[in-house]
């Protein structure tokens, strides 16, 4: 794939769509092994009694549901997708929106001026956080452009050098792995 | 009488609506016929400086057509409404219609043809009358075996490949190499040995991305090194995966671990096992586990999105150890926040090696700080010579498709 990106020839772009092909059958049978897995973990789990094996019984019994419902067919008026609209989506909208009390209570801890270099924080932070919304530059007009200056330059450069080293962390894991210097994801080396 | 007066009213209100609409339609009709007037019986300029040339750097069975807009393709002017590029194998055979593009455009790509097979074009401006540029060609197309336009990064990954071989080479020949403390890894030690006094599991995910990622390859290597020490401080480690493949591999890589700290007993293959593939599902199977489990010790390194503050902060209120490391620049903050200590960036990378302290795998995080050293040469030229407007050398490092 690292070669495929140098070479745009028809040749190259065939092999790499037929590894992808691979690993979409691959993929689809490992999805058997996953399932698999999940069945033998909850079936233990009821088995053992352990804590919570309430859950592992509505687990399973979810799966068998939609196992069932899946089979009977996937259009839009079929108790599968029935399931999934009114059931799954919902419950995942809950986990989701779980997210604004705990981005509330990280931003509490995160925002406590008890030194100096966390009162720039909390100082950034209040100026961005005016800066963009309406009301912050009806109160103050400057605030808009000094917002976009947080954003637009300390923020972007620390975004970036960060990302640059990520690039070559990312090639340096990529280069041990093809060369064979790091084998421990494979289960050898020391 | 006034009802004939009435009557008499309606019917010459009708008898003058007649002769008016049709006032209107010959006005209307002269309008449209003066409105083209005085070139409507003269088609556009045609386009000229028409090009056509097979495109670069790509897989072939693709030609590219340039022109000139016509002299009559200008805002004001006379209006041409747009382009049809047509198409024959022979100069003098039948050209077809291949595409057409909008007024003020002036190239087009032909996709539908055969490598090794000669084409010719031509362009017709075209209003209510058009008019036809000189015929091109004959253009043949094939694939390229280069792409020309990523040299920059053919350059920079040979360089760095060179640098790591070097590194990686001089650490095996016994240099000693110093690489700075990581506070997140040094932990691990400590993280483990507080779940076997505490007598609780260590939870660690693998972050919600695919094997082909390679912050996930990334979080194996680490699993490795974590698994060892957990199965040498005899605790258990808990390892729910969000993908089967990646459930799979992480199997195989802690049973090793387990075999290479002499504890192939102590391996329970029950305790790596699929959870979901549903992001949230996820998220809710993993706050669960944290809470009826108590683990007292949490790792997140892999690939996060938007449930890494769910995770982190659900760990954070269970009183668990929380390692976290990602190259997910947006999730940083969250894990900086919610964990104990967060691997940054780079460091995430650096981890396995730093943990194993195997020379040649410290050689190749050496390789990486020249590299970034070798950057910040490149931005603080690129800075200095753009603040002199020489713009050659920013336009070295452009990299196309």
């Amino acid at each position: 794939m690292a070669i495929q990106f140098f070479i745009p020839h028809q040749i190259s772009l065939e092999v790499y769509r037929g590894a992808l092909d691979w690993l979409m059958i691959i993929a689809g049978f490992t999805m058997v092994l996953g399932i698999g897995s999940l069945i033998i973990h909850h079936t233990n789990k009821l088995k053992h009694q352990g804590e919570g094996w309430g859950y592992s019984v509505v687990t399973l019994l979810g799966l068998v549901v939609m196992a069932i419902a899946g089979v009977r067919g996937m259009g839009i008026d079929t108790p599968f997708m029935q399931i999934f609209i009114y059931a799954q989506n919902p419950i995942q909208a809950t986990m989701f929106s779980l997210l604004a009390f705990f981005i509330a209570s990280a931003a509490y801890r995160a925002f406590r001026a008890r030194s100096f270099v966390a009162t720039l924080l909390l100082l950034a932070a209040i100026i961005v956080m005016i800066g963009r919304v309406p009301i912050g530059a009806k109160i103050w007009p400057p605030i808009r452009d000094i917002s976009n200056w947080l954003l637009d330059y300390p923020n972007m450069v620390a975004k970036r050098a960060i990302v640059l080293g990520v690039g070559l962390g990312m090639i340096s894991t990529a280069l041990k792995i093809i060369l064979g210097i790091e084998r421990s994801y494979l289960g050898g080396g020391k | 009488m006034n009802k004939k007066l009435q009557t008499r009213d309606k019917g010459c209100l009708r008898w003058w609506i007649l002769p008016l609409a049709a006032l209107i339609f010959l006005l209307a009709l002269g309008g449209g016929v003066w409105a083209q007037s005085p070139g409507d019986t003269l088609p556009p300029s045609p386009p000229s400086g028409v090009t056509a040339f097979d495109t670069p750097n790509d897989a072939g069975r693709n030609i590219t057509i340039d022109w000139q807009l016509s002299p009559d393709d200008v805002r004001g002017g006379k209006t041409v409404k747009g382009y049809d590029i047509l198409r024959s194998e022979s100069q003098e055979g039948e050209f077809e219609v291949v595409g057409s593009v909008v007024a003020g455009i002036s190239t087009f790509q032909d996709d539908k043809v055969d490598n090794h097979k000669g084409y010719f074009y031509k362009v017709k401006a075209k209003d209510h009358l058009f008019s036809e540029s000189e015929i091109v060609g004959p253009v043949e197309t094939s694939g390229q075996w280069y792409n020309t336009n990523r040299t920059v990064v053919l350059i920079f990954v040979v360089l760095f490949t060179t640098l790591v071989i070097y590194f990686v080479s001089s650490a095996k020949k016994g240099k000693k190499l110093y690489v700075r403390p990581i506070p997140g890894m040094d932990a691990v030690d400590e993280a483990v040995g507080r779940a076997t006094e505490m007598g609780r599991p260590i939870l660690y995910i693998l972050g919600l991305s695919t094997i082909s990622d390679v912050a996930t390859i990334a979080s194996l290597t680490i699993l490795g090194r974590v698994a060892k020490k957990v199965a040498e401080f005899q605790s258990k480690l808990i390892v729910p995966c969000y993908d089967p493949i990646v459930m799979t591999v992480a199997q195989e890589v802690v049973k090793n671990a387990y075999l290479d700290a002499g504890r192939p007993d102590a391996y329970d293959e029950s305790n790596i096992w699929f959870l979901s593939q549903s992001q949230f599902a996820y998220a809710a199977g993993v706050n669960g586990i944290m809470l009826r489990e108590r683990t007292a010790t949490n790792f997140y390194l892999g690939m996060f999105y938007a449930e890494s503050l769910i995770l982190a902060e659900t760990g954070n209120i269970a009183g668990s150890i929380q390692i976290a490391g990602t190259d997910a620049v947006v999730q940083l903050p969250f894990f900086i926040t919610s964990c104990d200590y967060t691997l940054i960036g780079e460091e995430f990378y650096a981890a396995s090696a730093y943990l194993s302290r195997e020379p040649k795998l410290l050689g190749s995080i050496k390789a990486q700080d020249w590299g970034k050293l070798g950057l910040i040469t490149l931005i603080i030229l690129g800075g200095f010579f753009a603040s002199l407007h020489i713009d050659a050398f920013v336009n070295l490092f452009t990299v196309g498709h």
